[in-house]
């Protein structure tokens, strides 16, 4: 009954994002604006629709209705109820249905907006996010349908479908398969929505740049009205990739937090597109350039958000993060070829319409050096679509190979594998370049800089960056690239603390207090500041990268009881291990290892071993004593069954590695500051009563 | 023209240095487990969801782990060790798809592109450098905070 309800749900949402479709055309095409409000309420149903249709299966999930496939797959009595309900995302069928769900809530929103001013806006806005929205829903309808309940027929076959068969009986499985292990984890539960959010709100400003193509508005109104939203996803986008990398090192057991796995890359791309995006609109906005590049990044994110979706769940690639093979790939591939097909087709439409207001003066002005930084997140975009694309095209020119024998030998059809070597000595100079410029680019001039001018403001930084670098080189660090690395993020660091410095110091002439003066110039200026605090964070992340990447140090060995393992100034030392099985059908291995530092205990790890029963699978959970100089961070490789005399460890110091997980804080407080509408509005809003008072 | 001589030779140099990982020299004896996981490290195994053979947990690769330290026992070099492999079980386990027939594209198209970026961007540079040597005729055009808090500081100068 409760999924019954789900699926007309599902289905009465599905076809009323189709008529939103059809009656904003028709508004838009009739100018009859009682058709495109027509449109607006159908997309603004969605969204309570698709909550019914999210709890009912939630409600499934959780009460155990095994006769739903769905719930077989993902969900089991051994699951405590906090994790059968979040198997919503768990699987494929259910997270597209989370998935579109938080798209119809994102049309929600903008649909309650104030239209007035964009009244040519809305009917456009209305068929792109109801056009992808009816794609998901019909992906949902007729390929992955999470409400397909089990039959059995006379002879004993179990078949999947939505209502009774004639002659079959209801199936109902004993227990379920349960969740797979690795989506165990608190991590899992908040990472996901957290970057589908991200995906899902790039719709918003894309639905705007394609409804100003399609109207041939060439002002930089789609770009004001969605620069929140932008934020807002770019903000998600930023803390799903986050709590993804620390999820990574918590659960798979690598000894890192990003693995440079496709999947990872696929979530990672849109969010390099999207960062150029959010800078290069500033350009727009201030000099009137940019504006078709502006309008392709934005059409970049929207389908690279789709691609990655496509290759999460089309099964086309091999990832611990991927879902199972699927026949909604073909239907992905059609729908982002057309997306982008048709946008591009727009933008050309409307090529001479977005030409710049002005030219590009000088190659020392805010806006030349934006461009470089955009530049070098098309590089990396670059660099991390080819090594994710490369292994499906090895793999499919097999076909050429086979058709011209003369060049089977260049295209084998033997698929390649695409390393983290790979991304990361490719992407290393750029990111470099990126860190630097980010010091310097806030600091240029529009229009015009002089390197006097611009040696003015940086100078005084770039001098205490020596007596850093001077500093870790007295330390004893010898590795060029590191120093190099280090010396970067200390320059912008100290760079952009200076900027905050002048910015007080300037507000302290007015009698305010040091804190005061902080928090009103951070407060007043929120764009502004909100991006130095953003690129604080930023430098923090590389400061752990650099750590983790470049020093980090590791040994495996195998310890009888009492032995000790040393790794640089630190040892562990095996105690003991014991094996119990847990109410949540798992059977535990964990050892008991002491850590000491230069020859003093330090701590007490439990790495351990987690087999799951339902899946057959098992978890290596390391034990971890993390602080900001470094983790000590230690793996149950193997252990001498029965007896436990002796185990294998792998033992890895990672410095820095915290400093990722803390940059991260303030990289997403930064966000909030640069998003939260700023203080100019108050007095408006004052004005606006106090014209009214009057008027009464 | 000698510039981009100069960007095209530096993405020689990164595809170079994206094509060779970091050598191990070749072990005398029985191999260490951190000999093995530097090899390890460098390979996939095909039946895994795209894990490095040395963080792996399954028992297949840990058998292959222990194949790799029987090689480098009989004096296999790290490069011998991953021919091995790869005739094996195909190019698919290797960290990095060897540099012949079309896999010359994963090196040659990322230094390509940037290189592309590099000569569009050259070829304007002139122009804003001419711009630039006038530039202190050109009113810049700041942003009103920048100009209000650069006043305020000289005033306070």
């Amino acid at each position: 009954m409760i999924a019954d309800l789900g699926f007309f749900a599902l289905l009465v949402a599905f076809l009323l994002a189709l008529y939103a479709c059809a009656a904003a055309a028709y508004g838009h095409w009739r100018k009859q604006a009682r058709w495109v409000a027509s449109a607006r309420s159908a997309a603004v149903l969605g969204f309570p629709l698709l909550t019914v249709a999210c709890a009912s299966l939630v409600y499934s999930l959780v009460n155990l209705d095994f006769q739903l496939q769905y719930v077989t797959q993902v969900s089991s009595h051994s699951m405590p109820l906090y994790l059968r309900a979040t198997a919503l995302w768990g699987g494929q069928a259910g997270s597209l249905l989370f998935w579109s769900w938080l798209m119809a809530a994102f049309t929600f929103a903008v649909m309650l907006r104030e239209w007035r001013r964009d009244r040519d806006l809305e009917p456009w806005v209305i068929i792109v996010t109801s056009a992808t929205l009816a794609f998901f829903l019909a992906l949902i309808l007729f390929f992955e349908n999470p409400f397909l309940r089990y039959w059995q027929g006379i002879t004993g076959t179990v078949w999947t479908a939505m209502w009774q068969p004639a002659g079959a009986q209801p199936y109902i499985p004993m227990d379920g398969n349960g969740l797979n292990p690795l989506l165990r984890h608190p991590g899992m539960i908040i990472h996901p929505p957290m970057l589908y959010i991200g995906f899902v709100a790039f719709v918003v400003p894309f639905a705007f740049a394609i409804a100003a193509l399609v109207t041939g508005r060439s002002d930089d109104r789609w770009i004001r009205v969605t620069r929140r939203w932008t934020l807002v996803a770019w903000l998600f986008l930023s803390l799903g990739l986050i709590l993804g990398s620390r999820w990574a090192y918590d659960v798979l057991g690598w000894g890192g937090y990003w693995g440079w796995d496709p999947v990872e890359i696929a979530a990672f791309m849109p969010w390099l597109t999207g960062t150029a995006f959010l800078h290069s609109v500033m350009i727009q906005e201030k000099r009137g350039m940019f504006k078709h590049w502006n309008m392709l990044l934005i059409i970049l994110t929207y389908c690279l958000v789709i691609f990655g979706t496509f290759l999460t769940r089309s099964g086309v690639l091999s990832s611990v993060h991927a879902f199972a093979q699927s026949a909604i790939g073909p239907m992905f591939f059609a729908f982002i070829s057309l997306t982008f097909i048709v946008s591009l087709a727009l933008l050309n439409k409307r090529w001479s319409t977005l030409r710049s207001e002005v030219e590009m003066t000088s190659l020392l002005s805010r806006e030349s050096l934006f461009l470089i930084n955009n530049l070098l997140f098309m590089g990396i975009l670059l660099i991390c679509f080819w090594g994710v694309v490369f292994p499906i095209v090895s793999e499919a020119s097999g076909g050429i190979g086979r058709a011209i024998p003369a060049l089977a030998h260049i295209f084998t059809g033997q698929r390649a594998t695409v390393g983290p070597i790979f991304y990361e000595s490719a992407t290393g100079p750029l990111w470099a370049a990126l860190l630097l410029l980010m010091g310097v680019a806030p600091l240029a001039a529009w229009r015009a800089s002089t390197a006097r001018t611009l040696g003015r403001t940086i100078w005084k930084p770039f001098i205490v960056s020596l007596v850093v670098l001077a500093g870790l080189l007295v330390g004893g660090m010898r590795n060029p690239l590191g120093l190099l690395s280090l010396w970067i993020c200390a320059f912008v660091l100290l760079v952009t603390i200076y900027e905050f410095w002048r910015g007080a110091q300037a507000r302290m002439q007015r009698g305010e207090n040091p804190l005061q003066a902080f928090w009103r110039l951070i407060g007043r200026n929120r764009r502004r500041y909100g991006g130095y605090i953003i690129h604080l964070g930023v430098i923090l992340i590389a400061v752990g990268i650099i750590g983790i990447e470049m020093f980090q140090q590791e040994t495996q060995g195998r310890l009888a009881v009492g032995e000790r393992m040393h790794l640089g100034s630190y040892s562990i030392e095996y105690e003991s291990l014991a094996e119990f099985e847990t109410p949540d059908g798992r059977l535990v291995d964990r050892a008991v290892v002491n850590v000491y530092k230069d020859g003093a205990f330090l701590t007490q790890l439990y790495p351990r071993r987690d087999f799951y029963y339902e899946s057959q699978q098992a978890m290596t959970i390391p034990g971890l004593r993390s602080t900001l100089e470094n983790d000590v961070y230690v793996l149950l490789v193997d252990w001498e069954a029965v007896s436990a005399s002796s185990a294998t460890f792998k033992l890895y110091v990672n410095p820095l590695v915290n400093w990722v997980w803390y940059g991260g804080f303030v990289f997403i407080f930064g966000t909030l500051v640069a998003s939260w509408p700023e203080a100019e509005l108050r007095p408006v809003r004052q004005r606006l009563r106090a014209a009214n008072t009057e008027r009464a | 023209m000698r510039r981009l001589a100069v960007v095209f030779v530096l993405s020689l140099l990164l595809a170079a240095c994206v094509s060779s990982p970091a050598a191990v020299p070749t072990v005398q004896g029985t191999p260490s487990a951190d000999e093995v996981n530097a090899v390890a490290k460098n390979l996939y195994c095909p039946v895994c969801a795209n894990v490095p053979l040395d963080v792996c947990g399954t028992a297949a690769c840990a058998q292959w782990r222990g194949q790799i330290a029987e090689l480098l026992a009989e004096g296999y070099s790290e490069q011998q060790v991953y021919d091995y492999f790869a005739a094996q079980y195909g190019q698919s386990v290797l960290a990095l798809p060897p540099a012949r027939g079309l896999n010359w594209l994963v090196y040659v198209i990322p230094p390509l592109g940037i290189v592309l970026a590099g000569f569009l961007l050259g070829r304007n540079l002139a122009r804003w450098k001419q711009s630039a040597a006038g530039a202190a005729d050109l009113p810049t055009v700041d942003d009103d905070y920048a100009r209000s808090l650069e006043e305020e500081l000289k005033a306070r100068r």
